[in-house]
């Protein structure tokens, strides 16, 4: 254990733009440590010889090691620590649900509060991205193509990694601009578009080349990139693009979106600022997001920045289960989203003009917990009521978009449409061909999707080598 | 950047343009259409691909100005660039020796209905092409059209060229004096309240009948669930699991009321756009 030193019992607070102000501008939210604070706050690490967080961590950043250079002052050192493990710092210092992955397991949790591991990656990447970052190696060429299709996290650290061991790597990416969900789902005012954009540019800088506007299984199948490209290996990172609906009467009343649409409409397409970007986008006064998880309180909060008076979250189950990240659940409630808990619609009603005007709703109780652990919520008999909304957006989860894996010949597919793949080695059933993240695993997190590339990578990588004998 | 090799001007709101685009002309079959964006502030539009050279690695669209995007896309010229053209996208025509078919092309429909009635008459099929529009003026690719089809009607609503009356016209009375058991399919592809009135027709005489749907999109990927539509009683995703649909299943109604979602606002992109008040486009 370290020196004996005072204790902090709480983390450093996190600046934040004012609740009040911030709901009503697209704007970062949380604004960063200076200096001062991230060293003060790395003072606070014990320096566990056991090393407890780093094993919450899916791609076990070096974290003590990290924190320990930041207490020293030595952040370009720090933030090339955390390089080593993690490719896109800045996105998973905003984003990761800590308080499940490393914080959890931080031994300063146990008494006190954990130390903001987060917060200090995110400090170290943004300390870089605002000096310029500087280029890694990269090894000699090998003379192998790599093509990754799709540019979420997954790909983007597949495509990093196999560059610097000198593979000439291509994205090819279905919409206009890389960086998959972290440009089109999660909104600017968590992750600003120009942080993402700084990765993309830095796997530019690597060589990777970045073909947007290619939708692979349409302009080429895989199998006409491996054959008629001269692709010697495929990564799919097509993540989980295809969204659920609830299959409820009315849902295609005009005023109900999916999440992916309101959310697509909003950040990737800047609707925001409709008439001087050209795609609008509709929010009336009421608005009602069904689901509990991150996606949906990115829904309730951009609505309410978009001018909704009321922006409802309506969950089948108890504050308790609500599946989204801690910050994000106090940052709605601090913002004035309301809670409908307890409550699922059973149909959406119309207008005589096909817009939207009600949902018809039931409430739930929690009944005994099911095969995930979580209570099941139960039907309450009787209970239907009527809420007024004027728009939905539905935030049910959403699937793998179909469109690779259906045109891939010979690839395994799992009982919902996903890739099977195996989770050490992110091989597929089809020789030269891996996949990995939410095409994989289901919609699930940015870290997990960039693990899985980064151990695809490894792979990919092997196969290429042990091909040259 | 996608390069704006040729412009023809049909009439003062429908033209036609030669985009440069090799991965979009090395694979796409008749039915498919593409996503472009002309700039970075810009929406991201569907349109048909009307034509393609997958020597010269071209693709060719034809539309018609309605609103804010497709008035700027009508302003540019030849040598200007897009910013974004993704495609082939959407599901391809099915293509078989049917026996005879009828290929209807309402207004700027043509466009569409062009490349698909060239490959049906590829297959074998006896194609009777029918192509309407409002008046003389508004009328392109009767040449092209002609070539494609065995046989080719031509009607305006005005009368100003060859007969007056609307394509659903010419439709009943080939389908009354062919006989119903003779035509295997017809394809009609125009703007919807057309493509319904078609249905209608077919509809009595019981030919199945595929039409084109124009749901609103954004990415044209299956991503988003704009563009879906109620096809059979079952909802559907008009870009991936489209365009083309049996048009006795379409719920229309449903699909024009979605088509309207932002009326109000496209208005409000227009007078923003032709604003001429010296703000220079400002609110
Ligand atoms: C609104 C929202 C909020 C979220 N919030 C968080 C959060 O706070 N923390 C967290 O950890 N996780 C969060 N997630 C989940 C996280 O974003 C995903 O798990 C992660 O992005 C998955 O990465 P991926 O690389 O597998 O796929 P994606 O990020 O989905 O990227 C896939 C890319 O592939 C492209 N593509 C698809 N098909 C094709 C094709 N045929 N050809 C070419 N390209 C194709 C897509 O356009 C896309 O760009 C959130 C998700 C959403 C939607
Ligand atoms: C698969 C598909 C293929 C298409 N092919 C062609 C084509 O080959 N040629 C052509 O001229 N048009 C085509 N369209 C329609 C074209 O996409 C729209 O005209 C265009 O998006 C209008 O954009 P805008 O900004 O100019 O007008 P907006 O201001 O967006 O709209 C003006 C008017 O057009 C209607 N509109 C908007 N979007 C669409 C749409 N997607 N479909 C139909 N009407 C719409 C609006 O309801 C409104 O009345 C196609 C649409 C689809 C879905
Ligand atoms: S990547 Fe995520 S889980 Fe790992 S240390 Fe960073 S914030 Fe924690
Ligand atoms: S568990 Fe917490 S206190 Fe211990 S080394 Fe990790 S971050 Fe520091
Ligand atoms: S346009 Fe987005 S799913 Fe069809």
């Amino acid at each position: 254990m370290a020196e004996k030193k005072q204790i902090i019992p709480e983390k450093h607070p996190m600046p934040a733009q004012d609740p009040v102000e911030r709901a009503h501008n697209f704007n970062e939210v949380a604004l960063g440590y200076d200096e001062e604070t991230a060293v003060a706050e790395a003072q606070r690490c014990l320096q566990c010889k056991k090393e407890p967080c780093r094993q919450g961590c899916p791609v076990e950043v070096l974290i003590p090691q990290f924190i320990k250079l930041v207490a020293e002052r030595d952040f370009a050192g720090a933030i090339r620590k955390i390089k080593e493990k993690n490719a896109l710092p800045a996105v998973c210092g905003r984003v990761c649900p800590q308080e499940n992955q490393c914080e959890k397991y931080c031994t300063m949790g146990k008494k006190y509060q954990p130390v903001a591991i987060g917060r200090l990656e995110r400090f170290c990447a943004d300390w870089e991205l605002a000096r310029g970052v500087e280029a890694p190696a990269v090894a000699p060429p090998t003379g192998f193509k790599v093509a990754i299709v799709g540019s979420g996290p997954s790909g983007l650290t597949c495509a990093a990694d196999l560059a610097k061991k000198g593979h000439d790597v291509t994205i090819f990416e279905a919409l206009h601009v890389a960086g998959g969900v972290l440009m089109y789902g999660i909104p600017e005012f968590r992750l600003p578009k120009k942080v993402v954009q700084a990765e993309v540019e830095n796997l530019k800088k690597l060589g990777v080349h970045i073909e947007t506007n290619a939708v692979v299984g349409k302009f080429a199948t895989v199998d006409e990139l491996m054959e008629e490209e001269g692709f010697d290996a495929v990564y799919i990172g097509t993540g989980a693009g295809l969204p659920h609906f609830m299959g409820i009467p009315g849902e295609n009343s005009c005023g109900v979106y999916s999440a992916n649409e309101f959310l697509t409409r909003t950040n990737l397409m800047k609707a925001y600022c409709f008439p001087e970007c050209d795609t609008p986008i509709k929010v009336g006064k009421k608005v009602a997001v069904l689901g509990g998880g991150n996606v949906a309180m990115d829904g309730a909060r951009t609505a309410l920045r978009l001018g909704a008076e009321e922006s409802w979250i309506v969950y089948r189950r108890s504050e308790k289960e609500l599946p989204a990240r801690h910050e994000e659940v106090e940052h709605a409630i601090e913002e004035g989203v309301k809670f409908a808990l307890l409550t699922s619609p059973t149909e959406i009603i119309a207008d005589e003009n096909g817009w939207v005007k009600a949902m018809r709703c039931i409430k739930y109780e929690l009944g005994e917990p099911d095969a995930s652990g979580r209570c099941r919520p139960v039907p309450i008999e009787g209970s239907e009521f009527t809420m007024e909304v004027d728009t939905v957006v539905v935030a049910i989860g959403q699937g793998p978009n179909p469109l690779v894996p259906r045109t891939t010949k010979g690839l395994e597919l799992g009982k919902k449409g996903n890739i099977v793949a195996n989770l050490e080695t992110g091989a597929t059933s089809k020789p030269g061909v891996y996949a990995g993240g939410d095409v994989v695993t289901g919609a699930a997190t940015v870290i997990l999707a960039m693990g899985a590339g980064r151990v695809a990578a490894n792979s990919i990588h092997d196969y290429l080598m042990n091909k040259n004998k | 950047m996608f390069k704006i090799l040729e412009k023809r001007v049909f009439s003062p709101i429908i033209k036609e343009m030669v985009i440069e685009a090799p991965r979009v002309a090395k694979k796409c079959q008749p039915g498919q259409f593409v996503i472009l964006r002309i700039d970075d502030a810009g929406e991201r539009i569907p349109l048909t691909i009307a034509d393609f050279d997958r020597e010269k690695g071209t693709i060719t669209i034809v539309y018609q100005e309605v609103g804010k995007t497709t008035k700027q896309l009508g302003a540019m010229e030849a040598g200007d660039y897009l910013k974004d053209f993704v495609g082939p996208l959407g599901t391809p025509s099915h293509i078989e020796n049917f026996g005879t078919v009828i290929c209807v092309g309402g207004g700027v429909g043509v466009a569409p209905v062009f490349p698909i009635a060239r490959a049906l008459k590829e297959a074998g099929n006896h194609v009777i092409g029918i192509m309407g529009s409002r008046t003389k003026e508004l009328m392109f690719w009767e040449d092209k059209m002609r070539e494609a089809c065995t046989e080719l009607f031509v009607t305006t609503d005005d009368g100003s060229y060859v007969r007056k009356g609307f394509v659903t016209d010419v439709l009943k009375e080939i389908i009354e004096e062919r006989g119903k058991e003779n035509i295997a399919m017809v394809l009609a592809i125009g703007p919807q309240p057309m493509m319904r009135a078609c249905c209608n027709v077919t509809k009595e005489y019981g030919v199945k009948t595929i039409v084109s749907l124009n749901a609103l999109m954004v990415d044209g990927t299956g991503m988003c669930g704009c563009c879906r539509v109620t096809v059979g009683g079952k909802t559907r995703f008009v870009c991936v699991d489209g365009p083309e649909f049996d048009g006795h299943e379409v719920d229309f109604a449903e699909l024009a009321r979605r088509g309207a979602t932002f009326r109000a606002e496209e208005q409000r992109a227009m007078e923003h756009h032709t604003c001429q008040c010296g703000c220079g486009g400002g609110k």
